[in-house]
């Protein structure tokens, strides 16, 4: 049976490890190859390990097993030039464009007044305008295979105001009202943009490190600590979850939705 | 390769023909066994020809035609009574339910209005379809496999369109009603790991929309025809369409994905 992306190419950031690993090698399943980048550097203020270059390997070895083809590149979705460069090599090695998943993103947990300049610089550079130059960038190439799915991936946290992430949750709203702007934009050239909006997922950054960092915060503010909750009876969800979603997103199942918030989140945005 | 739902059983609101035969075969193709109910029958306030007992057969034809089981009954949402009895001798005999779609709904919109149009649209289109999870909830509690609810709004259950007649404002009070309906069996019900989720369609090209009947109101009104156009470049889409987003939130792929509504509408809402 062909597979639901057969034939066509994706391209996504962060795809070193965690959800962007999962979303490649999903997509891979199901037929695309793959035009992949991630930072692979060592990130300031998270208290999370970042993904090296090792693991963005370890994602060409599993696409590859899939035997399909993958292009992985080691680039700052920050840096126009350096995203430019792989994309058009991407698309010249394989043919075109169809899918992008804009998934690169940092986390940063602090309370309002612990934030620094620098942690609300880095973040809103990373997960809003980094997914800006993911969109504008590719764009073109979407245009030119005569239409495309674009996934970015927001959070729960792109719909409510989560606790003591004040960049993030600031970053992730505005990635929906670009989703909104470029649907709009771009749905003469059937072009469609959804985001994702995940729960908790079992990724290298929600690692316990990142995690403990909420104890002390919601012990000194016990009553936000319900907005963490799950409707369903479940602790987090596994990046698989989030890739089936991107799955049916970018395949032709979906060809008439655009624009469209799409919450896997076990419930929490509705608690 | 085994399909999507292999082993679950579905059970269909309005599945004569249209977005309800559509969601039974599509679900059949990946494994599910089907329990239709349709009210093939005509409702007075309604313009276009409703389904037929013809309409229900040939849906049994198509689902066995895949080799699946379909328990197939005539019955409207609107009577409680008779929808629990299709229910129950639908779960006799296929065993189980996993799967409740509540599509059944009727469109009155016409050039000469009446005013029982309100209360007929809202007695299919809401009650019909809190009877549909009234009568099925309690044996996806007690299959203790949880299980997911699905129930048919429209681009009507977001945006106030439908135009100024009492049907076309009840159509979308009650298409906006489901929305509430979903929202609080989604939080009641996931402790049961039971998910609830609404669709949204623009228009599809079914009976209820391609008709005489709708095109002559569609067309006494060139701004509410603009309005309706879809942000994608299509004017309308398929019944399968539907089905296939369907299909993702009734399967483990939308295990986590619960209180959400989904729209399919080629970027309508987003225009408005």
């Amino acid at each position: 049976m062909a597979g639901r992306v057969e034939g066509k190419v994706a391209f996504i950031t962060g795809g070193a490890r965690g959800q962007g690993r999962s979303h490649a090698v999903r997509l891979a399943e199901e037929g695309a190859d793959i035009i992949a980048v991630d930072l692979c550097d060592e990130i300031p203020n998270v208290a999370y390990s970042s993904a090296t270059e090792d693991d963005l390997a370890e994602t060409v070895r599993q696409v590859e097993a899939l035997d399909r083809r993958i292009i992985a590149r080691k680039a700052d979705v920050r840096d126009r030039d350096s995203m430019k460069a792989v994309i058009d090599e991407g698309v010249a090695e394989l043919g075109k464009l169809d899918i992008v998943v804009a998934n690169a993103g940092i986390c940063v947990i602090a309370g309002w007044d612990e934030t620094s300049v620098d942690v609300w610089d880095q973040t809103i550079s990373t997960n809003l305008t980094g997914v800006w130059n993911t969109v504008q960038l590719t764009a073109p190439h979407l245009i030119a295979a005569g239409g495309g799915s674009m996934i970015l991936t927001s959070s729960a946290a792109g719909l409510k105001g989560l606790p003591f992430l004040t960049a993030y949750v600031a970053a992730k709203h505005g990635v929906v009202g670009l989703m909104r702007a470029f649907a709009t934009e771009l749905a003469e050239h059937s072009i469609r943009v959804n985001t994702l909006h995940p729960t908790g997922v079992n990724t290298p950054m929600a690692d316990p490190r990142t995690m403990e960092k909420f104890g002390p915060l919601l012990e000194a503010h016990p009553k936000l600590g319900p907005m963490m909750t799950n409707l369903l009876p479940i602790e987090s969800t596994e990046p698989r979850d989030q890739s089936n979603a991107v799955l049916f997103l970018a395949s032709d199942e979906a060809r008439y939705v655009t624009s469209m918030e799409f919450t896997v989140d076990a419930g929490n945005t509705q608690y | 390769m085994a399909g999507q739902l292999e082993g679950k059983v579905a059970f269909i609101t309005g599945a004569a023909r249209g977005q309800g035969r559509s969601h039974a075969i599509r679900l059949a193709q990946e494994g599910a066994d089907i329990i239709a109910v349709d009210i093939c029958k005509q409702i007075e306030t309604v313009g276009y020809q409703m389904s037929t007992p013809d309409d229900l057969a040939e849906t049994v034809k198509q689902v066995e035609a895949l080799d699946r089981r379909i328990h197939a009954v005539e019955a409207d949402v609107r009577d409680r009574d008779a929808l629990q009895a299709a229910f129950e001798a639908g779960v006799a005999e296929l065993g189980r339910v996993d799967i409740v779609l509540a599509n059944a709904g009727i469109a009155p919109l016409s050039l000469n209005p009446v005013p029982e149009e309100w209360q007929d649209v809202l007695d299919v289109n809401l009650t019909g379809v809190y009877n549909t999870v009234e009568v099925t909830k309690q044996a996806l509690i007690d299959g203790g496999r949880g299980g997911a609810i699905v129930i048919t709004s429209s681009t009507a259950g977001l945006n106030g369109i439908g135009g100024n007649t009492p049907g076309g404002l009840g159509y979308t009070a009650a298409k906006h009603g489901v929305v509430g309906l979903m929202r609080s069996y989604a939080n009641q019900l996931a402790e049961h790991s039971i998910r609830v989720n609404t669709v949204h369609p623009t228009g599809v090209d079914t009976p209820m929309v391609v008709n005489d009947v709708m095109q002559e109101f569609l067309e006494a009104d060139p701004q509410m025809g603009q309005a309706m156009a879809n942000a994608l470049p299509v004017p309308m889409i398929d019944a399968v369409d539907i089905s296939n987003a369907i299909l993702y939130l009734v399967s483990d792929a939308g295990r986590y994905v619960t209180g959400v509504t989904l729209p399919v509408d080629a970027g309508f809402t987003n225009k408005k």
